[in-house]
Order: structure tokens, then C-alpha cells, then sequence
């Protein structure tokens, strides 16, 4: 029993830059994936939600599908879906980069999606009533009204959702992204010290997902209206497991 | 041309339940499931405790419980996986790494980081139903002559308990879905079976679906178990069951 942590002085550099930041020979990078994969899947997650909001059943019925199946899957085999059934049906190859992206989007969407859509229920009804009083259309009702609004209401979910993003990169190493996870595994090979690398690694993550919880709390206080949205149970734009074809958004 | 690529894969779906990769399939099924209640009971030992311990007045058990749950919720559980695979017996005594070498030490791990890891998500759980009992369930206890111990394990557990039953419900889901992270320290579970029978057999297409399908039925099994015990549960007029309630 012994510990020996001069291997993360020798080799804090390779595991940041190369790790987290990817700049070096190997490229990748943990915040290089996890960016877009926050950027990309929220917006395909506004989408998911508004098809499952959505009283066109040709919209409701697929995107509750795809919910439903990638909520009952484990994140590894959606990388493995795409590690080999791109190559399979496409006939083309994708680099470990665009498929830890493809794979992490399609399956954040289906969880972001979901808390979006608590999100939209939980703007009153009456915000929607009175935009569609004014003149406006859909798009102008939802996108200057209820969302903006939803997202204040599902700040705290839809940040803890990207922490878990962020955590679930470092799946990328397994069809062998080069992110932090695979950074320390690369080091380990040549030093053998897991003890050491995995707890620092272990730290590094930490300190990058607690820095975003205290951030989002900052945000939340900054976002706090004078009055506080909020809506009864009966009175909202449209209830879970809504009947197709009920009221109108 | 896309197209034709496609079509020269050549499905062989009696790959799935011909011998030996039927027999890998079923081991891994039982495996996954074994690894999955194991870190379940650890999980719900170590979040009852420690979600306990977050709801208490005094400093120690409260910082301590922090500490636990924001440390090891907040970092990555492949990250775990190997600190507890490769990292912990580098600093255990030649007995006990012995002792692990011979035992399986890889499903050891694989059980350990999963119940720790979920031990610090349940905590959470079990924090908020405690605290969403009403402040008066636990004066009426006390004034009733129980100590503050049996005032939680009396009542404000079984109380909290049919609380959480749905948020618990969601996390037993995601803990029987990371196990498959098992596969990367050589937990031979199904998500490690699928793997084996793609290299065996280049039909990567059939066996990821078989996983694939074998896990969203598993989960459909645990959400109406669960469903069935949130029923038995429920105490009339306590919990207002909400209607079409996900999991």
C-alpha cells in the first residue's frame, strides 16, 4: 500500500489539455463532445417536445416511441447502435467523434425532451390564451411566450440533465474517444497507478459539475421574477399522457 | 449505393439462440440481473442511511452525508468503475487482493461502484421524501415519548418510503441500465455477451437488437413490479396517486 502522486504532477498537462480541453496530437476532448452535445440536444429536445405536445398524432405518436425505447436503454448500447449500425445501413464509416455525438444527442433529446415538455405545462394556460388574443400565431405564442417562461420554470432540471451529460462522456472512451476517462487510461497503461489517475479524474469531473450546479443557482436567482410562475394543475396547456387529438396548444 | 451496401449485409438472426451464443445470452442475463440487485440492496442501504442523515439537526452525520452524496453523484460512473476495479486493490493488502483475483474481483467492483455510486442518488431520494413529510408526523412521535431514532425508523421512514416509491422506481430503472457499464471491467452481463457474440459471429445488427430489446423488456418487468408495490403500499388519502404518473 503505498501512493505515489508525482504521476499527476508528471502528467496533469496530458490529462487537461489533451483530456478535457483536447488540444494535443490525439485531439478529442471531454468539453469538445459535451458542448455540442448540449447545444445539439437541447434544441432536438425542444422539438421532441413539441411532437409530444403536438395534437397531430403523425408527430405524438413517433416522438413518444422514441422516448419511451430510449428511456429503456442503457446509454452503451446506443453508442454501440451507431458504433455499428451506421456502417451497416449507411455503408459509411463515422469517426469515434461523430459517433459519440450522433449517439449522445439522440439519447439526451429523449430525457431533455421530456423536461421541456414539463417545462411548456407548466406556463398557465392563460399565457397562451392571451398571445392567441393579441394576433399571434403558433410559432410567435411559443417561442416569445411559453418557452422563454418554461425555461425559467425547468432551469433546475434541465441543468442537472446536462451534468449528466457531461458525466455520460466519458462513455465516449469506450469505442475510444480520446476524453478525460481515456486520457487517464492512456497514462495508467504506462505508469500503473489507477489508484492516483482515477482519483484525480475523479476530481476534475467533480469540480466541473458541481462548478455547473453553482452556476445554474446563480442563474436561477438572476431569473427569479418578482412573481413567481406558477400554475394550478387544472390549468394547463395540456395534461400528461394527453388523448391525441385533445385541445389545442 | 448506400443502398446496395445495405443490402449485402446478410441477416442471421439464428445466431441468437443457436448454441453456445443462446447460453451467453441467458448468462448474461442472469448476471446483469444478479449484479443489479446486489448494488440495489447496497444502493438502498447506503441512501436510507445517509438521505437520513441529510434530514438530521446535527452537524457531523449531515456533513458527512454531504460530502458522500455530492462527491460520488457528481462524478462519472465509468470513472468509478475503474477506481473501484483497478485503483482500490493497488492499496488493499496482498491477502485481500489475492482473495479478489480468485473471487471475481471484476463483478466485486462492478457491484461496489454501482451501489455506491446510486447509494449517493437514492440518499437524495430518500432526503426529499423524509423532508416532504409533514414537520408534524415527527413532533407527534416525540411527544408521544419515542426517541428521535425510533421516530424516524416508526414513522417518519415508513411514511417517506411510500413517498418515494415512483422517484425510486426511476433510479432502480437507471441502475439496472448502468450496469451494462460492467462491461468495461469484464462483467460478462448482457451488454458483455452482446459484444462477445458481435465478435464471434461479425452479426453486430442481431445481437445489439437482442440486447437492445432485452433490456427495454427487463425495464418494462421492473416499472410494473414496482408499479404493483407502489399499489400495496399506498395509504389511503396519504398519497394522492397523480394520474398517468411516469415512472
Amino acid at each position: 500500500m503505498s501512493f505515489d502522486f508525482g504521476v499527476i504532477a508528471g502528467n496533469w498537462r496530458f490529462l487537461l489539455l489533451q483530456g478535457l480541453l483536447g488540444i494535443g496530437a490525439f485531439g478529442g476532448g471531454t468539453l469538445a463532445l459535451a458542448l455540442p452535445a448540449i447545444v445539439l440536444g437541447f434544441g432536438v429536445g425542444i422539438l421532441v417536445a413539441l411532437a409530444r405536445l403536438s395534437r397531430f398524432q403523425v408527430l405524438y405518436y413517433p416522438a413518444s416511441l422514441y422516448v419511451q425505447v430510449i428511456r429503456g436503454v442503457p446509454l452503451v448500447m446506443v453508442i454501440f447502435w451507431f458504433w455499428f449500425f451506421i456502417p451497416i445501413a449507411l455503408g459509411i464509416a463515422l469517426s469515434q467523434y461523430g459517433v459519440a455525438l450522433i449517439a449522445f444527442v439522440v439519447f439526451e433529446a429523449a430525457y431533455l425532451g421530456e423536461i421541456i415538455r414539463a417545462g411548456i405545462q407548466s406556463v398557465p394556460r392563460g399565457q397562451v390564451e392571451a398571445g392567441r388574443a393579441t394576433g399571434l400565431g403558433y410559432r410567435a405564442v411559443m417561442g416569445d411566450i411559453v418557452l422563454p417562461q418554461a425555461l425559467r420554470n425547468m432551469l433546475p432540471s434541465l441543468v442537472t440533465q446536462f451534468i449528466i451529460l457531461v458525466k455520460d462522456t466519458s462513455l465516449a472512451s469506450i469505442v475510444g474517444y480520446m476524453d478525460l476517462t481515456k486520457a487517464a487510461q492512456t497514462v495508467n497503461q504506462r505508469e500503473i497507478r489507477p489508484f492516483e489517475l482515477y482519483l484525480f479524474i475523479a476530481l476534475v469531473y467533480w469540480i466541473l459539475t458541481f462548478g455547473m450546479s453553482r452556476l445554474s443557482r446563480a442563474l436561477e436567482r438572476r431569473l427569479r421574477p418578482d412573481q413567481p410562475v406558477r400554475a394550478l394543475a387544472t390549468d394547463r396547456i395540456a395534461g400528461p399522457a394527453r388523448p391525441p387529438g385533445g385541445r389545442e396548444t | 449505393m448506400t443502398l446496395l451496401l445495405a443490402l449485402q449485409y446478410q441477416f442471421e438472426w439464428s445466431v441468437l439462440w443457436t448454441a453456445p451464443y443462446g447460453r451467453w445470452l441467458l448468462q448474461g442475463i442472469v448476471t446483469t440481473l444478479e449484479i443489479s440487485a446486489l448494488a440495489w440492496l447496497l444502493a438502498a442501504a447506503l441512501g436510507g442511511l445517509f438521505g437520513a442523515f441529510r434530514t438530521m439537526s446535527g452537524l457531523g452525520p449531515r456533513g458527512l452525508a454531504a460530502a458522500y452524496v455530492e462527491f460520488f453523484r457528481n462524478v462519472p460512473l465509468l470513472v468509478w468503475m475503474f477506481f473501484w476495479y483497478f485503483g482500490v486493490p493497488q492499496v488493499l493488502p496482498a491477502t485481500a487482493q489475492d482473495w479478489l483475483n480468485r473471487h471475481g474481483g471484476e463483478f466485486v467492483a462492478a457491484v461496489v461502484a454501482l451501489g455506491v455510486y446510486h447509494g449517493a442518488r437514492l440518499a437524495e431520494v430518500v432526503r426529499a421524501g423524509i423532508q416532504s413529510v409533514p414537520p408534524t408526523q415527527l413532533e407527534a412521535a416525540l411527544s408521544t415519548g419515542l426517541t428521535v431514532g425510533q421516530a424516524y425508523r416508526r414513522v417518519l421512514v415508513p411514511i417517506a418510503v411510500r413517498l418515494i416509491v415512483p422517484p425510486l422506481t426511476n433510479e432502480s430503472l437507471n441502475l439496472l441500465k448502468n450496469s451494462s457499464l460492467a462491461l468495461t471491467i469484464s462483467v460478462t452481463e448482457v451488454t458483455f455477451m452482446t459484444r462477445q457474440i458481435e465478435a464471434y459471429t461479425a452479426k453486430g445488427f442481431e445481437a445489439i437488437t437482442a440486447g437492445t430489446l432485452i433490456y427495454l423488456g427487463l425495464c418494462l418487468v421492473v416499472a410494473a413490479v414496482m408499479s404493483r408495490v407502489e399499489r400495496r403500499l399506498a395509504i389511503p388519502g396519504l398519497v394522492v396517486r397523480t394520474e398517468g404518473a411516469e415512472h
